[in-house]
């Protein structure tokens, strides 16, 4: 039934949040699929949903209703949910994450945040990709420094390796450039093109920056929860 | 790569100042526990050792004798009273009975002793007796006397430095002022022996202006029932009777109940060190909110943060019990004449006796008590859910 090339699938996914005695209906079911390689970003004011529907696309968080499948397997949906543990178990598997503040471990090196993941977990050869990915984000000159010593595009070029480092198949990046300056932005957006391009790389973006929209080759617009394909 | 263990350790030397303050609580606390783990095994210790040098483990004296060297010399010789020495044939006699050694306490003042003069305690013994009953006795110089007669004198290793003697010197026994020849200084035997002057029973006899004795020192066999033997002993007129065991057990007695408040005090010290470490822990997985979380998203298991926090704990206790060990066994001296001030009464010797096994005994505790306080922070990291600290911002 599912189509191979569909690697996540959100029918009517909606999530509520509580706040106090209030209900707040932060994303009103959407729908949408993903295709394998595609590079798409969200664009929206701010509170329209777009980091909760991307955080339930990455199985970062349970919906309050709908479906999500991932490559035409049912992870939410019908009311079944995911432990924290078996959401682990995908997200480790599938899904690499870049956030707008980098969130490197400022005690470790640069080489040693990019293999902080294979800790944790760590599919066969990805001891290799660590140099791999210093050289390819260009920042292998700054392997052995701190991340208060290097500056804060090359800080999100850190946290991009880290993202990649275990071979996700999806990328989910919320606001990635969204702490530095347009030209440091530019060369991001360009470093995520090249890796959507080159290895296939599924990347899921939210950006307030409509040239870095423009190098998705689709996009969508969120306004109070829901979504429309632009 | 890098793996948990580092990604711990690195973590705890984010806030040096917080994880050495920590870990000079635990230093301390496993400092002062160990001290006293190995003041309990080597008070006993001591005190057998005493006990054993004695060579006797019973001594019969008369009524009324002041048995400590130290209360005969308070008192001179004033408050002595005498037995009739055919008694240790009598006692000699009983089936329990492995040897008997007839001794002869004498004080005598001596005004050149000290700033306004003091007591000279002297010790007459039977050299066919009692140099049998205390083999483990050595000389650093001389030996024991030519015969019971002789006007000879075997010092103590102390009171031979204090009268700064040497062998082939004399000696004035005072008040009488009887010239008596150096023969022999002991070993340091870290006993009441290192005090003592000796002399032969019947020279000290011929001193004093008696024919008795003071004390008889009885040496039982080896698996003689003390207790039956005691008892018997008691039947004897005018006598008392000291048995070491019983002695041994009050004076456990009494330091007991002192092990006891000083154990807990020492507990107390140890589970303030740990509220320290978990309060520690606590803090740095609170500020690493977002850090933890992030490991989550990137695959770490509720477990693994678990681990990684646990590790912190078990490396902050470990690194800081290591040390108190360490210093404690190397301060070994100190906290001996600390103690020392504290008790009633203390055996010569080692009192703190701290060993391998004593200390790898304090080093679990220490480790296990650890564990137990890193548990709630490392649960706390655990289940922390990725995206609300993600969130905390
Ligand atoms: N954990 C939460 N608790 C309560 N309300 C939340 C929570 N997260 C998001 N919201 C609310 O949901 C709405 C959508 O938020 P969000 O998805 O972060 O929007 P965006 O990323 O587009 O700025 C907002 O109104 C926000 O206040
Ligand atoms: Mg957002």
């Amino acid at each position: 039934m599912a189509d191979t090339d569909i690697t996540l699938d959100a029918r009517g996914l909606s999530r509520a949040y509580r706040r106090g005695s209030e209900e707040i209906l932060a994303l009103d079911g959407v729908t949408l699929s993903i295709k394998r390689g595609e590079f798409v970003s969200f664009m929206g004011p701010s509170g329209s949903g777009k980091t909760t529907l991307v955080n339930l696309l990455g199985c970062l968080d349970n919906p309050s209703a709908g479906e999500l499948h991932l490559a035409g397997k049912k992870i939410f949906g019908e009311g079944k949910r995911l432990s924290e543990r078996e959401l682990t178990v995908v997200r480790r598997e599938v899904f690499g994450y870049i956030f707008q503040n980098f969130y490197l471990v400022p005690s470790l090196t640069v080489r040693e945040n990019v293999a902080v993941p294979l800790a944790f977990y760590r599919k066969p050869g990805a001891e290799a990709e660590v140099d791999r990915l210093l050289k390819l984000l260009g920042i292998e000159h700054r392997a052995n420094h701190l991340p208060r010593e290097i500056s804060g595009g090359e800080m999100q070029r850190v946290a991009i390796a880290r993202a990649l480092v275990n071979r996700p198949e999806i990328l989910l990046a919320d606001e990635p450039t969204g702490n530095l300056d347009s030209r440091r932005s530019t060369e991001i957006g360009e470093v995520l093109q090249e890796l959507n391009r080159s290895s296939g790389l599924t990347i899921v973006m939210v950006t307030h920056d409509p040239g870095l929209a423009k190098l998705g080759g689709r996009h969508i617009e969120m306004r109070d929860g829901r979504a429309y394909e632009g | 790569m890098i793996s948990k263990f580092q990604i711990a350790y690195k973590s705890l030397l984010r806030k040096k100042v917080r994880t050495l303050l920590t870990v000079v609580g635990i230093t301390l606390s496993s400092l002062v526990l160990v001290s006293l783990f190995g003041f309990n095994q080597g008070y006993e210790k001591a005190l057998n050792h005493d006990i054993d040098n004695m060579g006797y483990q019973i001594m019969v004296m008369a009524k009324g004798c002041p048995y400590e060297a130290a209360t005969l010399m308070l008192q001179g010789g004033k408050g002595l009273r005498y037995m009739d020495p055919g008694m240790v044939r009598d006692i000699a006699k009983r089936p329990e009975v492995q040897a008997t050694t007839p001794i002869l306490m004498q004080a005598f003042f001596d005004p050149n002793k000290g700033e306004s003069g003091g007591i000279a305690g002297y010790f007459g013994v039977d050299p066919s007796s009692y140099p049998a009953m205390k083999p483990f006795l050595r000389f650093r110089k001389g030996s024991w006397f030519v015969s019971d007669t002789a006007r000879e004198v075997v010092m103590g290793y102390e009171a031979a430095e204090l009268e700064q003697r040497e062998v082939g010197d004399m000696t004035m026994v005072p008040e009488k002022n009887v010239p008596l020849k150096v023969v022999g200084i002991l070993e340091r035997t870290g006993t009441q022996d290192d005090g003592t002057i000796f002399v032969p029973l019947k020279t000290l006899q011929q001193i004093a202006g008696t024919d008795k004795i003071t004390t008889i020192g009885i040496k039982a066999k080896k698996d003689a029932d003390l207790v039956r033997l005691e008892n018997e002993l008691y039947q004897l007129p005018d006598v008392q009777v000291v048995s070491f065991s019983q002695v041994k057990q009050t004076i456990m007695k009494l330091i007991g109940t002192a092990r006891v408040m000083v154990l807990s005090i020492a507990l107390i010290a140890v589970f303030i060190a740990m509220v320290g470490v978990a309060n520690t822990v606590l803090m740095s997985v609170y500020e690493r909110k977002q850090e933890i979380g992030i490991l989550k998203t990137m695959g770490a298991m509720p477990h693994d943060i678990f681990v990684l926090v646990w590790t912190e704990t078990l490396m902050l206790c470990a690194g800081g019990s290591v040390v108190g060990i360490m210093a404690a066994m190397l301060c070994n001296g100190i906290t001996d004449l600390f103690i020392r001030r504290l008790l009633p009464y203390a055996p010569s010797g080692g009192l703190v006796a701290i060993d391998f096994r004593l200390a790898l005994y304090t080093l679990g505790i220490i480790l296990v008590v650890g564990l137990l306080s890193g548990l709630y922070p490392a649960w706390q990291a655990g289940r922390m859910r990725p995206l609300e600290s993600i969130r905390s911002e």
